[in-house]
């Protein structure tokens, strides 16, 4: 039976050390997130509180959700040497492998992913500022949301989705890949050329996503070589008895705000008709890794993809078929585990770029990614009388994801919003009120020295000077606003909120 | 900054859209093509501007480690 749709996002961002003559992205990442942390004129109003580390107790990312880890399976290494934060919204802002990664806190729905995750970028801009002051005159550190270098090195934007912990993981994988792969068509950010080693790169003028060239499994634990459509990382973050923690990792990262919506949105739409048991139609491809990539190279959205039934179906008619049920489903009550009226403007948005994929596809230009970069390429060539390979282009190409405001091309375009500026600034510091982290948000703002470390599941607090005490938070709806506000202004210390949560 | 003062300047599409209101023009209610490749054009203009001369060298160098 379908859970609340609890998510999040992790972007790993592509970083570059400008005026240096050597590059050190672990170095170049920690001090980004370091110049943030310690940025001294702004101290905790910054949204950090810089002498709580992040806690690994729980962190088992080798778990496979299979039950089992096939012989030859890489599992991911914790770096727990790494700078890490702890944010008082309630994301991790930390260096992973050689790149800035920020992990929104759990929200409640798409609308708020779509909110933390612009909120993350306000920060990444704000780390940027605070580095260049550290820097050197004509050094400084500059940050991309993408998800390629062009030159066959990958670096991801994972989802993350709570589902319940009774769904057989089979129906997972089976309507989770057709879902997956068919959603490129306006999740996608556009790339130049195509990066499958051992394939000409120019081949391909442009294709929708940055991600498909790096897709060889359709199921697997790995997440850096050998990546899988689904990734089996059993590491719940909760009570592993009643939850699962789907990491989706073959998603792109998106500038568009519209494009993360609707990314985040349909898949909590599609997780929970699985849990609900309520897609009666099965999409088995006969290649699926495969198709994955032809879905990405065919810009006409036309190319059928062969089934194992012998029929072949366009990932269009696909997602045609999933927004359909979703329709279904929301008038049967599915309403409620997407975030009810968010749900409802998940399935017209759903619609619209549908409708749009299909009779005009440059009428959404202001909303899809690959769509709106993709025309500014082609202005540009065209004005230039230049290739998508001119070194020209590729440029132009990477300066769409520059997160820099001064900088930035991206903001120029009129991309459609969902938030409003007001409520991203707000997320910058203060947590979304839905799911656990507001708790562990406003401890931080609250009792930021008497908080030894934090994570996902629970905040180790220190008592005094001899008692230190771990306070669980496993269930990520609880611990809101609703449940605890009152309980956080009312005690003075963490002594006397641990004695009013009864624990 | 240079280029944001270009982007702050008037449109000319501006004055074309009066002109046309005033001779009693019915337009349709959507957004005028003409306008948004106007727009464009402008943004084109800006990236000219403050796109660096050494594109290659930028692309040759633009290099990452792998992720996950």
């Amino acid at each position: 039976m379908a859970v609340d749709k609890i998510c999040g996002i992790e972007t790993e961002y592509s970083i570059i050390h400008k005026g240096a003559e050597d590059q050190n992205p672990i170095w170049a990442s920690s001090m980004l997130i370091t110049s943030y942390v310690q940025d001294t004129e702004q101290g905790l109003e910054n949204g950090i509180a810089d002498s709580v580390v992040w806690d690994f107790q729980d962190e088992s990312p080798a778990n496979d959700a299979r039950g089992f880890a096939p012989i030859g399976s890489l599992p991911p290494i914790v770096e727990t040497h790494l700078v890490n934060a702890v944010l008082t919204n309630g994301a991790r802002f930390y260096v992973d492998h050689a790149h800035p990664e920020m992990s929104t806190p759990e929200c409640e729905n798409a609308k708020e992913v779509a909110r933390y995750d612009k909120s993350g970028e306000v920060i990444l801009q704000e780390a940027m500022k605070s580095a260049k002051l550290l820097l050197p005159e004509n050094e400084e550190l500059i940050v991309y949301k993408d998800n390629s270098d062009g030159k066959g090195n990958s670096y991801g934007c994972h989802e993350n989705y709570l589902m319940d912990r009774s769904t057989p993981f089979g129906d997972v994988i089976k309507h989770g890949i057709a879902h997956f792969i068919t959603r490129q068509i306006y999740t996608g950010s556009g790339k130049i050329g195509s990066e499958v080693v051992g394939s000409d790169p120019d081949a391909i003028a442009y294709q929708i996503t940055q991600r498909a060239d790096f897709f060889e499994e359709e199921v697997g634990l790995e997440t850096t070589l050998k990546r899988p459509i689904i990734n089996t990382r059993d590491e719940p973050h909760s009570d592993s008895e009643r939850y699962r923690r789907l990491h989706v990792i073959c998603g792109d990262a998106n500038m568009s705000e519209y494009a993360t919506f609707l990314k985040v949105g349909t898949t909590c739409f599609v997780l929970a008709m699985i849990e609900d048991k309520f897609i009666d139609e099965e999409f088995l491809f006969a290649h699926s890794v495969q198709a994955m990539k032809e879905i990405s190279y065919d810009l006409t959205l036309s190319r059928p993809i062969q089934r194992t039934n012998g029929k072949s179906i366009t990932a269009l008619e696909v997602q045609t078929y999933l927004c359909q049920r979703a329709k279904d489903y929301a008038e049967k009550g599915g309403l409620q585990y997407v975030g009810g009226d968010v749900g409802n403007r998940i399935l017209e948005m759903w619609q619209e770029v549908l409708m749009g994929l299909e009779s005009d596809v440059e009428s959404l230009h202001t909303k899809i990614d690959w769509i709106a970069k993709k025309r500014l390429i082609d202005s540009f060539i065209d004005r230039h009388d230049l290739s998508y390979f001119d070194a020209r282009t590729r440029y132009l190409a990477v300066q769409y994801h520059d997160l820099r405001e001064e900088f930035s091309i991206f903001n120029k375009l009129g991309i459609e919003s969902i938030n409003d500026v007001s409520s991203i600034e707000d997320g910058v510091l203060n947590p979304p009120s839905g799911t656990r982290a507001y708790f562990r948000g406003k401890c931080l703002q609250k009792w930021p020295d008497e908080i030894i470390s934090a994570n996902w599941d629970s905040i180790v607090f220190k008592l005094d000077e001899t008692t230190v005490r771990r306070i669980p938070v496993l269930d990520p709806i609880k611990g809101t606003k609703d449940d605890v506000e009152n309980l956080i202004t009312a005690s003075e210390t963490p002594h006397e909120l641990i004695h009013s949560l009864g624990i | 900054m240079e280029s944001q003062k270009y982007f702050d300047s008037e449109d000319e599409s501006d004055s074309a859209k009066s002109l046309e209101d005033d001779a009693g023009i019915e337009k349709e209610n959507s957004i005028d093509p003409s306008e948004l490749s106007n727009d464009l054009d402008d943004l084109l203009d800006e990236i000219d501007q403050v796109l660096e001369s050494n594109a290659e060298e930028f692309v040759k160098s633009y290099v990452q480690k792998g992720g996950q």
